[in-house]
């Protein structure tokens, strides 16, 4: 698919790196480069991906140590240049950790590791993300986290209801995140931290298909 | 060089439910404790320093407590300062 790469970050302890890789290049014939932490040189890539997983072991806080890499550092020019950040489970803990998206993921309510399937509903079409060109729909994605409460003040809600930066609400909130939130994008729309998987439903064999069109449109032209 | 040992308090902010701290709690009443009122978790991290007086130590604590020990979306913190 013409010749854009997406860089795929490696973190120590990132473990959905090879996933979402694999959905690019063999579901969706895109070119990936892994990106390692250490690396601040982003000039040949396109778009980023910032995969699931542990990254730093979670010390601390999800994502808190993440911030401080080299990588996450080079991101900020990235993201201002208008290219393609999608932060999927980890990679949004780390999104909101570095100050790309507000608010913060915290501790599931029931304290449980939620590892299942969930209905979402496609709120906002900002950043062109979602295939909701129609009316309102639903997607079904899998979930698997500990840590994935969505938390903000009521000033930070106010603001993202009001500006649509609220991209996908879980259908039966499983984990207590305000506002059902499961997903967000930042004021641009070029950035979109979410903590269901798409790259864990990119084919019929596992079970879905609902992912593939937020992979593909990191390389939205 | 002064060397000062500095112990930083990070809290969820009272407005963050605490899940852990609503299951400890719930076991310490099963313990048979009686009374508990509210139990809330947090962290305590210990930092030896060093720097020309308290003031610039200060400094650098309030820097390492903003930035990284805490998520002042969902935590506060404050920190005591003991001159070594």
């Amino acid at each position: 698919m013409e010749n854009l790469t997406v860089g795929v970050v490696v973190f120590p302890g990132s473990n959905c790196d090879r996933d979402v890789s694999w959905a690019l290049e063999g579901c969706l014939d895109i070119r990936t480069k892994y990106l390692w932490h250490e690396s601040s040189d982003l000039s040949d890539v396109d778009a980023i991906v910032l995969p699931g997983g542990f990254s730093y072991g979670d010390y601390l806080r999800c994502g808190a140590i993440a911030r401080f890499s080299p990588l996450i550092n080079a991101l900020d020019e990235f993201v201002k240049s208008g290219k393609r950040v999608l932060g999927i489970c980890n990679g949004f803990q780390i999104l909101t950790e570095s100050g790309f998206l507000p608010g913060a993921l915290v501790a599931n309510k029931n304290l449980n590791f939620i590892c299942d399937d969930v209905e979402l509903d496609i709120v906002s079409s900002k950043g062109g993300w979602f295939n909701n060109v129609d009316e309102k729909q639903t997607i079904k994605l899998p979930i698997a986290h500990g840590e994935g409460r969505y938390h903000c003040d009521s000033d930070t809600l106010k603001k993202l209801v009001d500006n649509e930066l609220i991209a996908l609400r879980y259908k039966n909130n499983p984990n207590g995140s305000s506002f059902d939130i499961a997903g967000i994008t930042n004021e641009k729309g070029n950035v979109l931290g979410l903590m269901p998987h798409p790259e864990r439903a990119c084919d019929e064999m596992i079970g879905g298909t609902d992912g593939l069109y937020t992979l593909k449109s990191l390389i939205l032209k | 060089m002064d060397q000062f040992a500095v112990k930083v308090f990070v809290r969820l902010r009272p407005s963050v439910l605490d899940p852990a701290g609503e299951a400890t709690k719930s076991a310490s009443i099963k313990l048979g404790a009686e009374g508990i009122k509210s139990l809330r978790i947090g962290k305590m991290i210990e930092v030896k320093i060093e720097g020309n007086g308290e003031n610039e130590v200060r400094e650098k604590i309030d820097l390492l407590c903003d930035r990284l020990f805490a998520n002042t979306v969902i935590e506060d913190y404050d920190y005591s300062l003991e001159k070594l």
